[in-house]
């Protein structure tokens, strides 16, 4: 099993809901607390799991705005877990996701240096490094309802551009949809293998033939009884019954 | 990078204990050969807590830079995967093969244990000096590889990374070995200095190589591969943050590149040529002075160099906070 989150940057409006309700379970969950550094003041810092940027694609005019939510990719190649000295970092080998025991970690850094995505923080005031856990504290809670069993980015996603689960089962969801939609991993080119997927974005454009504006197959034209009211009379909602 | 100088000192002045070892035990199998006149047991036990010092200030410095240093001990463990971890095992296995060696000499227990076809007598010091010389090579490989082994960080992915630690380190410590024998012992002034000499312009071929591969990298990541959108212009409206954070603290230097330009020429100046020229004159002269000078010279640039090291390292991380990078 490798849990992973499937995001889909078609959907994704960048309203950060993802960033706010993933600090607000985690800060004060096992993985907690994200520390924010002088949060009234001229130079604010904080601890973030997940983090939503914003890019411009072209150029004006014809750009699009991208928004793009990143956050610890749970690599199936994770390099961060190899040069990790104490052992604080490892893979779960039941459902791959990439955790820190902050008990065993000395904060040295390395394995942020050994990340590419830069997906690890390192938390000032506990002095370790932090990182996403999947919500590792959640999606386990049989206390919670199924519903509810899935992380806290994934629950407060409003357009639900978030998808969480198996990508090695082949019938679930993400597996479909990185399937059918163009699933991608991030750097593909250093072969960390992220778990986490995105979903490219989508150009939707319905294409009408001028012969398809009259139902060819109208009964009401077979009978030569034609529809009222006429086809070049104006309605109200441009639908015209032909 | 951010240039941490828990870890530029850590790196610099263990490498000056290693080379001041390395000198010493050239020395000292020299001397077995015959190839140098013998010392007297006081020259290498003074030499061995010399490079000792060392040591222990790169020790104290590389705490600096843990989060949670009370926790140190913690990162033996994962030695069959890390460097870093390889490096915590290799740093006191040294220390301890070089104070054995040290004490050793200190006691003057140096009992033959056999003799060589060509009659030359293998010693106590000579076998744990053979010891302490793989270690102390052992950890030159394992500080170098700590970065070398980051692939992502292409200035930092290429044996020239580690053939440089041992340069750098070696140079340096054959400079100062050749100040403490202008003190101690003269006679062999013109070989150590003669040996840093070589070692110093060995590393500023070093030095060139690395810094012309650095500066014709291509970068294997670009914006488009990391977030995956394929198109020229990308522009980047939003870090997701308002103030700072680890990602943009951790992986930029946050200094102009003019102030990069002149720290690597004074690198260049103080870390090679300047030793180069203080070397022959304390060579020719005999004078520990100069030769004082040429260490402290050599590691202020060696200091430099290191900073560089970090500074240049360009991390794929960077191209999510272009307004940063």
């Amino acid at each position: 099993m490798q849990l992973a989150l499937v995001i889909d940057l078609n959907v994704c409006v960048g309203c950060h809901a993802c960033v706010i309700n993933c600090k607000e379970w985690n800060t004060s969950g096992t993985a907690g607390p994200m520390t924010d550094l002088n949060p009234y003041g001229k130079d604010p810092t904080g601890t973030f799991f997940n983090r939503v940027q914003t890019f411009e694609v072209g150029t004006f005019p014809d750009t699009e705005v991208v928004h793009f939510p990143k956050s610890c990719l749970h690599c199936e190649e994770p390099p961060c877990v190899p040069v990790c000295p104490t052992g604080a970092s490892y893979k779960r080998v039941e459902d791959g996701i990439v955790l820190v025991n902050y008990d065993q970690c000395i904060g040295c850094k390395y394995c942020s240096w050994a990340c590419p995505y830069g997906a690890r923080e390192f938390d000032e005031t506990q002095r370790v490094m932090k990182k996403c856990t999947l919500c590792v504290d959640r999606i386990y809670d049989t206390h919670l309802t199924e519903e509810e069993r899935r992380p806290a980015c994934v629950r407060a996603c409003p357009t639900g551009a978030r998808l969480f689960g198996d990508i090695h089962d082949p019938a679930s969801e993400v597996s479909i949809a990185i399937r059918e939609s163009g699933g991608y991993p991030l750097m593909p080119e250093w072969g960390t293998q992220p778990a986490n997927h995105y979903l490219p974005r989508r150009k939707t454009r319905l294409r009408i033939r001028k012969d398809e504006l009259d139902r060819a197959d109208n009964p009401l034209k077979i009978d030569g009884q034609l529809p009222t009211p006429d086809r070049t009379a104006p309605s109200l909602d441009d639908i015209a019954s032909w | 990078m951010h240039p941490a100088f828990s870890v530029i000192f850590l790196t610099t002045l263990i490498g000056v204990g290693q080379g001041i070892f390395l000198a010493l035990f050239t020395v000292e199998s020299y001397a077995a050969f015959g190839l140098l006149p013998v010392q007297e047991d006081s020259y290498y036990a003074i030499g061995c807590a010399l490079s000792l010092l060392f040591l222990i200030a790169g020790l104290i410095a590389s705490l600096f830079h843990l989060g949670r240093p009370e926790r140190a001990w913690r990162s033996a463990a994962q030695w069959r995967t890390s460097w870093l971890s390889r490096e915590v095992v290799a740093l006191p296995a040294f220390m301890g093969a070089l104070a054995l060696y040290g004490l050793a000499h200190l006691i003057g227990f140096n009992p033959t244990l056999t003799t060589l076809p060509s009659g030359t007598p293998v010693t106590v010091t000579l076998i744990l000096g053979t010891g302490a010389t793989l270690l102390a090579f052992a950890l030159f490989l394992c500080t170098g590889m700590i970065y070398a082994c980051l692939r992502f960080i292409q200035a930092w992915h290429s044996p020239l990374t580690v053939i440089n630690y041992v340069l750098f380190g070696g140079a340096s410590g054959f400079t100062l070995a050749a100040a403490h024998a202008s003190i101690a012992a003269p006679d062999l002034v013109i070989f150590l200095a003669g040996w840093a000499l070589v070692i110093t312009l060995l590393g500023l071929t070093g030095w060139l190589a690395s810094r012309t591969r650095n500066t014709r990298i291509k970068p294997k990541s670009t914006l488009p591969t990391a977030i995956g959108i394929k198109h020229p212009h990308i522009a980047q409206a939003s870090q997701g943050l308002m103030g700072g954070s680890f990602n943009t603290r951790e992986f930029f230097h946050g200094n102009t590149q003019k102030m990069l330009q002149g720290l690597q020429g004074f690198s260049f100046v103080c870390a090679f040529v300047l030793p180069t020229v203080l070397l022959v004159i304390g060579l020719s002269s005999a004078s520990s002075g100069w030769l004082l000078t040429a260490f402290i010279c050599q590691y202020a640039g060696l200091l430099a160099e290191r900073w560089l090291f970090f500074a240049q390292a360009r991390h794929p991380q960077n191209l999510y906070y272009q307004a940063v990078a």
